[in-house]
């Protein structure tokens, strides 16, 4: 056997996934036989001799990566290899497409996957957007056009805001706890290598027979169960993008609760920190809703199952209770972590300790509670009880009193402040600010039922939902992402070409989205694919200003790409912050610390005379001394820690 | 910031942003609605004032590494900040309820008229039980409160004419469908042709899927009966096979 074969990384992966989807193939193919069975059954929502493999090849490709290798030797009682950490860290950028243990690498490997899948995704949204800005059929016809807008909200939710939130994360949060890693750093390369499964089966679909899902992201039973064969590979897909963000979010709750350096107790943490562990705790119990109820579909489609065949005793409406139990916390996990990038970016650029600062940690356990007590405000017109609508829409508004804490508590912060309006990630802060703004009021109208009833399912509610997770969520992923950049890769990027991304994306995202909710409140349904006549000024609008939109993001590829490659070195702290991950060299050395750093103090004490964060291990009169087990062996023979605890 | 307030909500309150208001529903809820932008410039305008006064008075000159002053927060003003909006929101939710019984208020039986609306990919039935009569085009008395009984025969569907402000999803029940909640009621008050929509997303032929809604004087709405009867022969009722 070649030792391309032999040894875990692509070659094998690709190898893996042709004997994975041969294996299921084959499997199917027996069955079907041995069962007497029609060996190919291609009525639409069947094709089981495609869906299996769909199953087996993405499991084949992660054996061949390399996932599953160290714990197959131990489970088969195979005298364990010792770690020579040779799967750890990169040398060159060929260990980026290598299963890596390291946290940065994965951090890294996170954020350009999930950027390129952003892309893919906003690229649907321009030709959608090029077929909406005349009414009647141009560009694409009405069946494509249904594919489109499925798989590009399919990608961005599943694939670009959830994943990359985890990547910035798992790049950064580490650092800042002072950890030498995250506490599994075996699943947590596996949770990475899930994610590009989900977007290849996303974007696999418009190749099968019948073309890409078409049920709308939501894919509401049963529309979806009756739906041509690609209905199916979103429902593997949600598999493997929920699967690998369940692994994470434990990854992060276990790393939080037992891997913080010593002296940072639960009142030091950085906000980026106290985001992420609400975020996991809203993940680790929502998503195997999804993960389930996606799995039901499959089942109605494959096995005849009938949990949502009315005519033979299913029920319909509960497809939509389970599926927004997780959705809706959902939108709480694409927006709690980029809150906890917004309070490292403004206390930074602005100078000041964030305003508040326990309320605003309190506050994210207040929406991780209130999250799960809402989803029915999803389904005011549904049909679902009726009394069930009042509780719901008293719960919704109050999620916008612990919203509106943070609001303020950011505006406070900035007073008194010394506000570096030059910075993009603070542009993007601020820009959050006021768009997230406008989203949560519309929100809170959306969240009245008599309101809902007239909006529901209209462009109002496009406009909405992109005003929170474009304004919101993408507008803090920016900021994460130009603030972490010199961290992250060692160099600074332009702020020159930073301020002009910033500008067009904000004036194209207005223009955009603002006058969608008027042609909703108006009459205009969603999901479209043509429209009457009085809506066709506003739309070709709404067109041009997203076609700037679209146009603003290559300044950013551009300025990423060219600065990463030829920006001027980064020092250690350009933004002179307070926090652990500034106070390692840039990039951080492989195992982050030499000596695990001593936190004294909390984490924005920018004007305090003297006041400190933490102490690090190679600082002069620093006495540091292991303290935990986690750290044990840290000071043993001018080597590098071991990069694990001892979990 | 009340200044901004009045002069915003003003301003904002000059736009008819539901449309053309053609039942006696799209009273309170726009009345809501005015309420809620009100409500809404205020919020935005304190944010507003506040965010706008912040980064021009406290931008950073070129050069200055100084840091803030060294505020770690305020325990009255954030109790404030959890108690105000608290209390908008629950007058917020209150008000809804007030409104939301207000348009559900089922009206004495001789003022209203029972209408089964069936949707199916991509087309609208609408039978009158009383009287006896099927149509693809919903027809009402002006002034007369519809009594929708909603049904699908394959997807979701949803009803909606958004001059009248109500809108229901229609759900494909099995024999013990008493779970869902299938009876909607509106009554229209301006005579015209709205468009019935379908805002559930249903499939390929969903953005085409709509019906007229004509809402009529009584004399030409009992003509129209009568017309549908002679022109369906038998008594209609065939229309709605599936």
């Amino acid at each position: 056997m070649p030792v391309a074969l032999r040894e875990p990384g692509l070659t094998r992966a690709l190898f893996g996934a042709l004997v994975g989807g041969a294996f299921g193939f084959g499997l199917v193919v027996a069955l079907r036989a041995i069962s007497g069975l029609e060996i190919f059954q291609t009525e639409h929502t069947g094709y089981p001799h495609v869906i299996v493999p769909a199953i087996t090849a993405p499991l084949g490709f992660l054996a061949g990566i390399g996932g599953f290798d160290y714990w197959l030797r131990w489970a088969a009682g195979k005298p364990t290899i010792p770690d020579d950490h040779s799967q750890h860290g990169a040398h060159s950028w060929r260990d980026y497409f290598k299963f890596n243990t390291d946290h940065k690498v994965i951090g890294i490997q996170y954020i350009v996957t999930t950027f390129f899948f952003f892309f893919a995704g906003g690229l649907i949204a321009m030709i959608m957007r090029a077929e909406l800005a005349q009414p009647g059929t141009q560009v694409v016809d009405p069946n494509v056009f249904n594919g489109l807008f499925s798989t590009h909200a399919a990608l961005m939710i599943f694939v670009f805001v959830i994943p990359v939130f985890a990547g910035i994360a798992n790049y950064v949060l580490p650092l800042m706890i002072g950890a030498p890693d995250m506490a599994f750093p075996r699943l947590n390369a596996l949770s990475f290598w899930m994610l590009p499964m989900a977007g290849i089966l996303f974007l696999a679909s418009y190749a099968v027979p019948g073309g890409a899902f078409d049920a709308g992201w939501t894919g509401y039973a049963p529309l979806s169960t009756g739906a041509p064969l690609g209905q199916s590979f979103f429902n593997l897909g949600v598999q493997f993008a929920g699967a690998s963000s369940v692994a994470t979010a434990l990854n992060f709750l276990v790393t939080i609760i037992t891997m913080r350096a010593p002296g940072m107790n639960f009142w030091r943490m950085p906000l980026l920190v106290w985001a992420n562990l609400s975020t996991s705790l809203l993940v680790v119990a929502a998503t195997p809703f999804i993960a389930g109820v996606q799995f039901m579909v499959l089942f109605d489609r494959a096995l005849s199952t009938n949990f949502f065949q009315a005519a033979v005793g299913g029920d319909v409406l509960s497809y939509q209770h389970i599926f927004w139990f997780y959705s809706h916390p959902a939108v709480y996990i694409m927006m709690l972590p980029g809150f906890g990038i917004i309070s490292e970016v403004i206390s930074t650029h602005a100078r000041k300790p964030i305003f508040g600062y326990r309320l605003m940690a309190l506050a994210l356990l207040g929406i991780v509670v209130l999250s799960y007590t809402v989803w029915a405000h999803h389904m005011f017109v549904s049909g679902m009880f009726s009394w069930l609508r009042v509780p719901m829409m008293i719960t919704t508004l109050l999620i916008a009193v612990p919203t509106g804490i943070k609001i303020f508590s950011w505006l406070a912060t900035l007073f008194n402040s010394v506000l570096h309006l030059y910075s993009t990630a603070m542009l993007f802060s601020l820009g959050f600010i006021v768009t997230f703004v406008v989203g949560g009021i519309s929100g809170v109208m959306l969240g009245m039922v008599p309101l809902d009833i007239h909006v529901s399912d209209t462009y109002f509610i496009v406009a909405h939902i992109h005003f929170v997770l474009f304004g919101g969520s993408v507008f803090t992923i920016f900021a994460g992402i130009y603030h972490w950049f010199p961290k992250m890769t060692g160099r600074m990027y332009d702020e020159k070409l930073g301020r002009v991304h910033f500008y067009l994306t904000l004036v194209g995202m207005l223009g955009t989205f603002i006058p969608m909710h008027w042609i909703g409140m108006e009459g205009m349904p969603r999901r479209v694919a043509d429209y009457s006549a009085q809506f066709g000024d506003w739309n070709l609008v709404i067109s041009l200003f997203a076609f700037l939109l679209g146009a603003a993001q290559l300044v950013f590829v551009y300025n990423m790409i060219v600065s990463w490659r030829f920006g001027p070195r980064a020092t250690a702290n350009p933004w002179r912050a307070k926090t652990i991950e500034w106070q390692v060299s840039s990039p951080p050395p492989i195992f982050n610390f030499d000596e695990i750093p001593r936190v004294v103090g909390g984490p924005y004490e920018f004007g305090v005379p003297g006041a400190r964060h933490a102490i690090m291990g190679d600082e002069e009169g620093a006495e540091v001394k292991p303290a935990t087990p986690a750290v044990a062996g840290a000071s043993g023979g001018g080597g590098h820690p071991p990069p694990r605890s001892d979990s | 910031m009340i200044a901004l307030t009045v002069v915003s909500s003003g301003i904002m309150l000059q736009f008819d942003w539901n449309g053309v208001a053609a039942s006696e529903e799209a009273g309170p809820i726009d009345t809501l609605l005015d309420v809620m932008i009100v409500l809404s410039c205020f919020v935005f305008s304190i944010v507003m004032v506040m965010f706008g006064y912040a980064v021009w008075r406290y931008r950073a000159k070129p050069g200055d590494e100084s840091d803030g002053e060294p505020i770690h927060g305020n325990t009255k003003l954030e109790i404030a900040w959890t108690v105000i909006p608290t209390v908008i929101v629950l007058f917020g939710a209150g008000y809804s309820w007030v409104i939301l019984d207000d348009i559900e208020e089922v009206a004495p039986a001789a003022e209203r008229m029972q209408v089964n609306v069936t949707a199916q990919q991509f087309a609208w039935t609408f039978e009158y039980p009383e009287e006896g009569v099927t149509s693809k085009e919903l027809h009402v008395p002006v002034g007369t409160q519809l009594d929708l009984r909603l049904t699908a025969l394959d997807v979701l569907h949803s009803f909606w004419v958004p001059e009248w402000r109500i809108k229901r999803d229609l759900v494909p029940q099995g024999a013990g469908g008493d779970e869902v909640d299938d009876t909607v009621v509106v009554t229209p008050n301006e005579e015209g042709t709205y468009n019935v929509v379908c805002t559930e997303y249903c499939g390929a032929g969903h953005a085409t899927m709509r019906a007229l809604a004509v809402v009529e004087s009584r004399d030409e709405f009992d003509a129209w009966i009568d017309e549908t009867k002679a022109t369906a022969g038998g008594g209609g009722g065939g229309a709605a096979a599936g």
